[in-house]
């Protein structure tokens, strides 16, 4: 009976695999725990103390890329969602211009005027071959490079370039703003309900509505009407030029506008082949059917062919977005306080928890990731082939 | 069957291999002696301090301490494998085993002495933060600097000092954090910082580099402490001891006045202290485990601390700094070893 057993386990496919599978899970998670085990031993053994308590003192330095308030008494734990928030701006606004670049080239590639073609080709070529790292560092230095602070380069005597950043007015929210900010959603509300209604009328009676004017009209005039309404509510901080640099406004850093060069301007390189191959993966029928319907050429490129070519593009973008996020670890090489530079660089000298730090730092980053990745993917799902096609 | 014979085998093995890593710490003196050579943590490069001369030899005062602990152990201050080291991660590599000792302008605090797991064995500098900025902006003290830029290494000791400064004068500023002296170095030449501020002695070596250095000037102010010294792993105090006791032979030597040039006359010399340090009178070699000429060896090989500092970072050099606190008790500084008996 018994050898029965082992010889059902060692001969049978199924039952051996599984046997297979679940030594070698079991001996990963042994690896794991002594690993673990052993670091904990040499941690004591070495008098280096360890915990999260760390998180709760004060930081101790100051973070000038911020998004949220912080000084130096703040606690770590701020420090790391000043960092976070840092990481998140870069992505995000790294992923959108990226997007808009990538889509742009890749459609120029596929353009039948032979300059345009071939630039696009070439800056392809040439960023997508050139570690992003070194050309982070190029745009960095380029900006750096820009007049100094007290040549600053005036703008309509509004905005100030430098390579202390960009200086802009920053506005002032008075009394009744939040009246003319609710305008603007409202306006954006209606305007679905607007755009849904009239797609219906289209589809029963045939006539065709200019929606997208309508809608921008309504969106860009309601706030407007309404700012007038409440009497201006709205002033600018302009920044002057005071001792060492300009005081009031707002600024964009050379660090953060070097790291969106930088990553964007890679990624697009990418992300416009991914376009190409969408692009191409429909088949040529496709186009050609629409034309004998008589559609008009951009009317073919965003009914027909984008849509299609959608299902091809959307995951290999996802990649894209989580490189582009990772690559955003790079700030640390020009002094973007991100996530890594602030608290995972700062903090961890300051309080030598380097193990502590790096698990939290790492779960962050895998969290974005597991984010962006679930979000394409739902994305993804709504751009497929729809019932039984 | 084979198959399962043989995972059990794999199993076996990665537990002798956990087995291993766990058992591999012994007395670090001992490492060294068997190596053959000393794993030294150096600056990644500061002129003066840590850093590769032309023909890629290290040089410097940092380097000299190293030289100095190599002497005493091997008789033989060239064996010293020199680790680059960035502010960030020295404490890791010496914590990790990967280097014998850290010598490369660090400051010592309490949180680092104690927490970090290291032992500082004493101070081979005594420096103190400072700013240093362009001539053109017309400034002389660091209380004229309220929304300036400021260049600032990360992950040292001069960021909470800067934030703690700005603050208890009310001012505001800017903080352009770079991983490296050379980015910091760029970053304001460029313009892209008004002040850039590390210890005074960095500030020095840094400003010997750059093109027009009468450009620039270093500010009266010094907000910090910043004793320098060389670090070893907490847990071993012998190879502590050793050392400790290369630092203070080269301080003991200019005190006694004994230098690389008169050693070997200096050892038929009457002084009883300079009889023991030279190992003329035997016994205090055998104390730390070395042979009894060690102090020789560091003598006329590195030369006494005054050697050392005008030869690598004095007023003759580029770098051009005045001994200061840095002189020994006796001439108005702080330097000050335990006697030598």
């Amino acid at each position: 009976m018994q050898t029965s057993l082992i010889r059902k386990i060692i001969f049978d496919e199924k039952s051996r695999s599984l046997l297979i599978q679940t030594l070698v899970i079991g001996l990963f998670a042994i690896f794991i725990y002594l690993i673990a085990q052993q670091t904990a031993y040499n941690l004591e053994k070495r008098g280096i103390s360890s915990g999260f308590d760390f998180l709760n003192i004060s930081a101790g330095y100051d973070i000038s890329i911020r998004l949220i308030p912080f000084t130096s008494e703040d606690t770590h734990l701020r420090a790391y969602f000043v960092g976070l928030l840092n990481t998140l701006m870069i992505a995000v606004c790294g992923c959108i211009l990226a997007t808009i670049l990538g889509f742009l080239v890749g459609i120029i590639r596929l353009s039948s005027n032979w300059l345009f073609r071939n630039i696009a080709y070439v800056y392809v070529e040439f960023t997508r071959n050139v570690p992003v790292l070194l050309q982070i560092i190029l745009y960095y230095s380029i900006l750096l490079s820009l007049p100094k602070i007290k040549q600053a380069f005036p703008i309509f005597n509004t905005f100030y370039l430098s390579n202390r950043g960009l200086f802009s007015p920053s506005p002032i929210f008075k009394e009744g703003f939040s009246i003319v900010f609710y305008s603007f959603i409202i306006a954006i509300i209606f305007t679905i309900f607007l755009k849904r209604f009239l797609k219906r009328k289209q589809e029963q009676t045939g006539n065709q509505y200019p929606i997208f004017f309508i809608n921008s009209a309504i969106i860009i005039f309601t706030p407007i009407l309404f700012y007038y309404i409440m009497g201006m509510p709205l002033e600018f901080d302009h920044p002057v030029l005071k001792g060492f640099n300009f005081k009031g406004g707002m600024v964009i850093r050379p660090e953060f506008l070097g790291m969106l060069f930088g990553l964007s301007i890679y990624t697009a390189a990418f992300i416009s082949e991914t376009v190409r191959s969408g692009i191409i993966s429909v088949s040529k029928g496709q186009r050609e059917a629409s034309q004998a319907l008589g559609l008009k050429s951009s009317f073919v490129m965003r009914l027909i062919i984008i849509p299609q070519a959608l299902r091809v593009i959307i995951p290999p973008l996802t990649s894209q977005y989580l490189n582009l996020t990772k690559n955003s670890s790079l700030g640390i090489a020009i002094g973007y306080a991100d996530l890594v530079h602030g608290f995972g660089g700062i903090s961890l000298n300051q309080t030598g928890r380097a193990i502590e730090i790096m698990l939290i730092v790492m779960l962050t980053y895998l969290s974005i990731s597991l984010i962006i990745s679930l979000s394409m993917n739902i994305y993804n799902k709504s751009v497929q082939f729809k019932g039984n096609a | 069957m084979t198959k399962i014979k043989s995972l059990f085998i794999s199993l076996l093995l990665t537990l002798g291999v956990s087995a291993a890593i766990a058992g591999s710490h012994g007395s670090t003196h001992d490492l060294v002696k068997e190596r053959g050579k000393l794993m030294c943590g150096s600056n990644t490069g500061l002129a003066g301090f840590g850093a590769p001369n032309d023909a890629g030899v290290w040089e410097g005062i940092d380097v000299d301490v190293c030289r100095a602990v190599a002497a005493a152990v091997f008789g033989d201050a060239s064996k010293v494998e020199y680790v680059p080291t960035t502010s960030k991660v020295r404490f890791t590599v010496l914590q990790s085993g990967e280097i014998d000792m850290l010598s490369r302008n660090t400051t010592w605090t309490l949180s680092r002495d104690v927490d970090l797991g290291l032992e500082f064995v004493g101070v081979n500098y005594y420096d103190g933060q400072g700013f240093m900025v362009s001539k053109d902006l017309g400034v002389s003290s660091a209380s004229e600097l309220d929304g300036a830029s400021v260049c600032i290494q990360v992950g040292t000791t001069t960021e909470m000092n800067l934030a703690d400064f700005f603050k208890a004068n009310g001012m505001s500023y800017e903080s352009v954090p770079v991983e490296t002296n050379s980015e910091a170095d760029a970053a304001y030449l460029a313009g892209r910082c008004d002040i850039y501020t590390t210890d005074a002695s960095g500030l020095y070596a840094s400003r010997a580099g750059y093109p027009d250095p009468s450009a620039h000037v270093v500010l009266p102010e010094i907000i910090s402490k910043e004793p320098l010294g060389p670090a070893v792993r907490h847990g071993d105090s012998e190879w502590a001891d050793i050392v400790r006791w290369s630092l203070n032979a080269m301080i003991i030597g200019e005190e006694l006045g004994i230098n690389s040039g008169n050693v070997d006359e200096m050892k038929g010399s009457n002084n009883p202290e300079v009889l023991r340090l030279l190992g003329v009178d035997a016994g205090y070699g055998a104390m730390l485990g070395l042979s009894d000429d060690w102090a020789y060896n560091i003598l006329s090989q590195v030369g006494n601390y005054s050697e050392s500092f005008e030869k690598h970072i004095g007023p003759n050099t580029p770098i051009n700094i005045q001994r200061g606190l840095n002189a020994l008790y006796k001439d108005g500084g702080i330097l000050y070893a335990p006697p030598f008996r």
